[in-house]
């Protein structure tokens, strides 16, 4: 951080002076045109398409068909998923990093810990579903342990990997170590002093935690929670190999749009992918405003 | 302050378990094909299929492709950026966040509709053109991590000096990037070229529904069709991503101690 700044000090000195005309923008032309090719102009383009009918001419009638069931229950589904696998991504995660920061463990333990966040939280996609369908399938080794020692088939009491709960509990699997990850800096950034301070003007763990720890974190801990629900709102992989076309959340029904148009409709399937647009822009923005406020208390 | 230590460590346990049950239950599934005791059956079959190994090919070839389109357009960008354009640096941080923000399936949706067999730039019509494309799609889903790797190792480094010395003894700009540059951030730029390793190699959504033979889909298929082979399939891609989170850690040390010296 010291070195940064020095930098940045000389930076600004040295940016007085003035100079001739610059060339220099072009540098970032190729930069910015790809992101015109490759990112705005699809994403415009089909948010163009969620507002024309066949012929082209301008319709709300998209947009007022996403409000058919399948579409809803899809929507309301994935957002169900997103939210309880991100809220206890959250909590859990926060729990997991307060231990390593601040749990006074044996030195090897954060870095194991962080280390293994920075694998698990890229261990996602296809083969994150046949870990799980390996451990908590019908045929898998803790479905089998658990019928084996406790007599207990999770099965028998409705429990299903292939079903809004599964999907979440591994789900979990990425988004808890992302949780560590980005909490991790947050919670190194609460200074000892401030401890000390509440605690010479006679504050309890509780009120300290209360009153100075959680406003400061309470920006880290939201934006967190928005990234890990954009996160998981905008899986598939995971969810496909798992279930196959069987659970009908958002991406599922978009990806099956987009194979065979099974909606008969193509502006609708840019409809669709206008309210998945809307749902992470959001939550993203959320993430990205907040992670910008905290910028200045935690350094 | 007196704090107990049972709470920490029971946490801590517990996300063990939780993080290496599904490890180990893979691994002792992915021995268990032949019946009656363990064995690596199911890794020689799917080691010996001619499929993955066309598949991974594939994929790790166009990962290759993926860093160097990645690098080419990112390592110049923040280089300008922090130099001579600071006032660009909240609209390019931008752009390299909007990958977070669009799904990776809209953005592929955006490309069927845009680059189709029949729009002005047919893109899919072709193998060729398609595989520009998905090499396209994975650096646009690679770019936030690419970006804020390179850019923080440029802010490590003093870059104004390095290029006013490098211009005094008479450097083009090119060769400024090339041999004083892009060294001086090789660790920035290597754990960003792992990290969009790890997050192409087994990529199912934009090569599935862009139709090329990549690895992700293969394992989609397998896992559709097959009992044991996902589970070893699983482990390698997990030790693949381990390898890639490893080389980044390993390259991280050794920037440290250099710069220390």
């Amino acid at each position: 951080m010291t070195n940064s700044s020095i930098t940045d000090t000389n930076f600004s000195t040295a940016a007085v002076r003035p100079r001739p005309i610059s060339w220099s923008w072009l540098g970032v032309v190729p930069f910015l045109l790809f992101t015109l090719m490759f990112l705005l102009l699809p994403a415009a383009n089909l948010i163009i398409g969620a507002f024309q009918d066949a012929a082209g001419n301008f319709t709300l009638q998209n947009i007022a068909n996403l409000s058919q069931p399948t579409i809803l229950r899809a929507y309301q589904m994935s957002i169900g998923i997103s939210a309880a696998s991100a809220f206890l991504g959250a909590v859990i995660g926060f729990a997991l990093a307060l231990a390593a920061v601040l749990g006074r463990l044996p030195r090897w333990v954060r870095p194991s810990l962080m280390t293994f966040s920075g694998v698990a939280s890229q261990f996602a996609g296809v083969p994150l579903a046949f870990a799980f369908l390996a451990t908590l399938g019908r045929t898998g080794l803790v479905t089998a342990l658990l019928f084996n020692i406790f007599g207990i088939n999770i099965y028998r009491y409705g429990f299903n990997l292939l079903s809004f709960s599964g999907l979440t509990l591994t789900y979990l699997y990425f988004q808890i170590p992302l949780m560590v990850l980005i909490l991790t800096p947050a919670l190194d950034g609460l200074k000892r002093e401030w401890r000390e301070a509440s605690a010479i003007l006679g504050a309890s763990t509780w009120q300290y935690w209360r009153m100075i720890a959680l406003p400061i974190l309470w920006p880290s801990l939201l934006g967190a929670f928005m990234l890990l629900f954009a996160n998981s709102f905008g899986a598939i992989a995971t969810a496909y190999a798992l279930t196959g076309s069987s659970l009908n959340i958002i991406t599922i029904l978009l990806y099956a749009q987009i194979r065979g148009d099974v909606l008969h409709d193509p502006n609708l399937g840019y409809a669709l992918a206008l309210g998945m647009i809307l749902i992470t822009g959001i939550s993203n923005g959320i993430y990205i405003w907040l992670s910008s406020r905290t910028g200045r208390w935690i350094r | 302050m007196k704090q107990s230590r049972i709470a920490p460590w029971i946490g801590v346990i517990f996300g063990a378990i939780y993080f290496l049950v599904p490890l180990i239950a893979t691994f002792e599934f992915s021995l268990r094909m032949e019946r009656g005791r363990y064995s690596f059956e199911a890794y020689r079959i799917v080691l010996g299929d001619p499929n993955f190994q066309a598949s991974f090919g594939y994929s790790a070839f166009i990962a290759v492709c993926t860093i160097i389109v990645g690098v080419a357009l990112v390592v110049p960008t923040a280089y300008v950026v922090q130099l001579k354009l600071p006032k660009l640096r909240p609209v390019i941080e931008f752009l390299t966040l909007l990958p977070l923000v669009i799904p990776a399936i809209v953005i592929v949706f955006g490309y069927l509709r845009m680059y189709n067999s029949s729009s002005w730039l047919p893109l899919t019509g072709s193998a060729r053109g398609t595989d520009v494309l998905l090499t396209f799609s994975y650096v646009t889903l690679a770019l936030p991590y690419m970006y804020r790797s390179v850019d923080t190792g440029l802010r490590a480094i003093d870059v104004r000096t390095l290029t006013e010395a490098a211009q005094s003894l008479g450097s083009s700009w090119p060769r400024i990037l090339l041999t004083v540059i892009l060294p001086n951030v090789r660790v920035a730029v290597l754990s960003g070229s792992f990290l969009t390793f790890a997050i192409v190699i087994g990529e199912f959504t934009m090569a599935s529904l862009l139709n090329r033979p990549a690895f992700g889909p293969y394992l989609q298929l397998i896992g559709a069709n097959r009992a044991y082979e996902p589970a070893a399939l699983a482990i390698i891609a997990f030790a693949i991503t381990w390898a890639c989170m490893g080389l980044i850690n390993l390259f991280g040390a050794m920037g440290q101690q250099t710069q220390r010296r």
